[in-house]
């Protein structure tokens, strides 16, 4: 046979990628159970991580189930929507595309023995790609516990710096709202006048040098995000002094 | 035998790729900065290598001259791909840590040059073997190098904590800039340095 013809080069070259086609089609259906799983385990070790539990990926499952005790789809006005796995089916980067009124944001509430702790996904741009990320808050509604971020290509040493721990520390017991209960944010700045990050209720903490993108997709995402969450924080909060307000009723009727 | 033998031994030294030929610096540079993620990657170039290696000695005589680079390349790409997929199922960790690097090891140049210089050209045998010396070649380096930077500049090994806390209370630091790439080319250069003041015919002719 003459190796040299063109019909022999198609034939060889069509052959090819249907063998190559279909070895990988097989092994990638195979390994994905796998893959997601790792995925999954993840995720879990990212939203407890923000409330300070270190965790490998093995034993991610059984303290999530422990420490995880409710997983909310807020909706726009305040309320929740308890048919929703939001673990599961809730993909922020495909809720992101949706108006507001439509989309679900999910919360988990997490309880280590007294405290509780309130954990929002974040998602936004940096400059190549998605950056994405987790932010818990106290039971105040307003004191960030702790944070993790991660990035899908943010450049080495500069924007990806924001997964490192050094960075993420500068947000811990920063506040959110101010004394109004208006939402500020946490402005990742670089006129921050605080470097040591001693006042934790200026709303800001210190800049990325060279990650100014990156920096600003951090700010601006957090603040997205938790915008959509203070009708339900209001309701809670008032809820909460509905309670405190019948508890003292109680208290005064007794004595 | 001993010409086989050949094929596993002289990479190692003579005809190292890294040192000697100076191919794939890139990823020698990138990916040396723990000795954990030096080790799988160089696994996997093993791998990659032995395999499509094998695999386009087989094909050598059915493949049509005019477009063997794509199929040297297609080869490559899916083993490539393959190890990138098991390693997202078994050591995601590590995955996500070589991230793109595993990608890279298609554009690694030690790859296609051996396929296009031997593969194509010998036995299946004959051609896993000079897989396999060329990849262990290229992982021996990045090994040796990846040893330097973590223990001088996080003072660990595999990850666990190798210089006693009694050297930093000494007032002993990590060197941070072995963390950074130029340290790894100075690295590279040290061990091409020592290994021609040992190895005289390395050396050129002025």
């Amino acid at each position: 046979m003459n190796r040299d013809s063109n019909s022999y080069t198609f034939i060889f070259a069509t052959l090819m990628v249907l063998v190559v086609a279909s070895v990988l089609a097989f092994t990638s259906q195979s390994l994905k159970d796998l893959q997601n799983d790792n995925i999954r385990k993840e995720k879990m070790q990212n939203i407890l991580s923000t409330v300070g539990i270190k965790v490998d990926r093995e034993g991610a499952e059984d303290l999530y189930n422990k420490y995880i005790k409710e997983q909310l789809a807020v909706q726009s006005d305040g309320s929740t929507d308890n048919t929703v796995n939001v673990f599961r089916d809730v993909k922020l980067a495909l809720e992101l595309k949706k108006s507001p009124e439509d989309q679900n944001f999910p919360l988990y509430v997490a309880e280590i023995e007294e405290d509780k702790f309130y954990i929002v996904p974040i998602r936004g741009n940096g400059l190549w790609n998605a950056i994405f990320g987790y932010i818990s808050i106290k039971e105040d509604l307003n004191t960030v516990k702790g944070v993790v971020f991660d990035h899908v290509g943010e450049t080495a040493g500069l924007g990806a710096e924001i997964t490192q721990d050094w960075f993420k520390e500068r947000f811990v017991d920063e506040k959110l709202f101010d004394s109004d209960y208006n939402l500020m944010g946490i402005k990742v700045s670089k006129t921050n006048n605080d470097p040591s990050n001693l006042d934790k209720s200026d709303h800001e903490v210190d800049f990325i040098s060279g990650a100014t993108i990156t920096c600003d997709g951090v700010t601006d995402m957090i603040t997205e995000r938790m915008n959509h969450y203070i009708p339900y924080f209001k309701s809670i909060k008032e809820s909460e002094t509905a309670l405190a307000f019948s508890m003292s009723n109680i208290d005064s009727n007794i004595n | 035998m001993s010409k086989n033998k050949v094929l596993l031994t002289d990479p190692l030294d003579d005809n190292n790729p890294i040192t000697v030929q100076v191919l794939g610096i890139c990823s020698a540079l990138a990916i040396t900065v723990q000795l954990k993620a030096a080790i799988v990657m160089s696994l996997s170039v093993v791998a990659v290598m032995a395999a499509s290696n094998v695999i386009v000695s087989i094909l050598r005589n059915l493949i049509p001259n005019r477009i063997r680079i794509i199929v040297q390349l297609v080869v490559v790409a899916s083993m490539v791909v393959l190890v990138d997929e098991v390693l997202r199922a078994y050591a995601y960790d590590v995955s996500k840590e070589l991230s793109i690097f595993i990608g890279l090891i298609i554009t690694n140049c030690i790859v296609m040059g051996r396929l296009e210089a031997f593969a194509l050209g010998n036995g299946v045998w004959r051609s896993f073997l000079d897989g396999v010396g060329n990849a262990f070649g290229y992982g021996a380096i990045l090994i040796l190098v990846a040893f330097f930077r973590e223990l001088l500049g996080s003072g660990n090994l595999l990850g666990v904590q190798v210089i006693p806390d009694s050297f930093y209370e000494m007032g002993y630091e990590n060197n941070g800039m072995m963390l950074l790439s130029p340290m790894a080319l100075i690295t590279v250069g040290l061990i091409i340095w020592v290994q021609r003041s040992r190895n005289r015919k390395l050396i050129e002719k002025a």
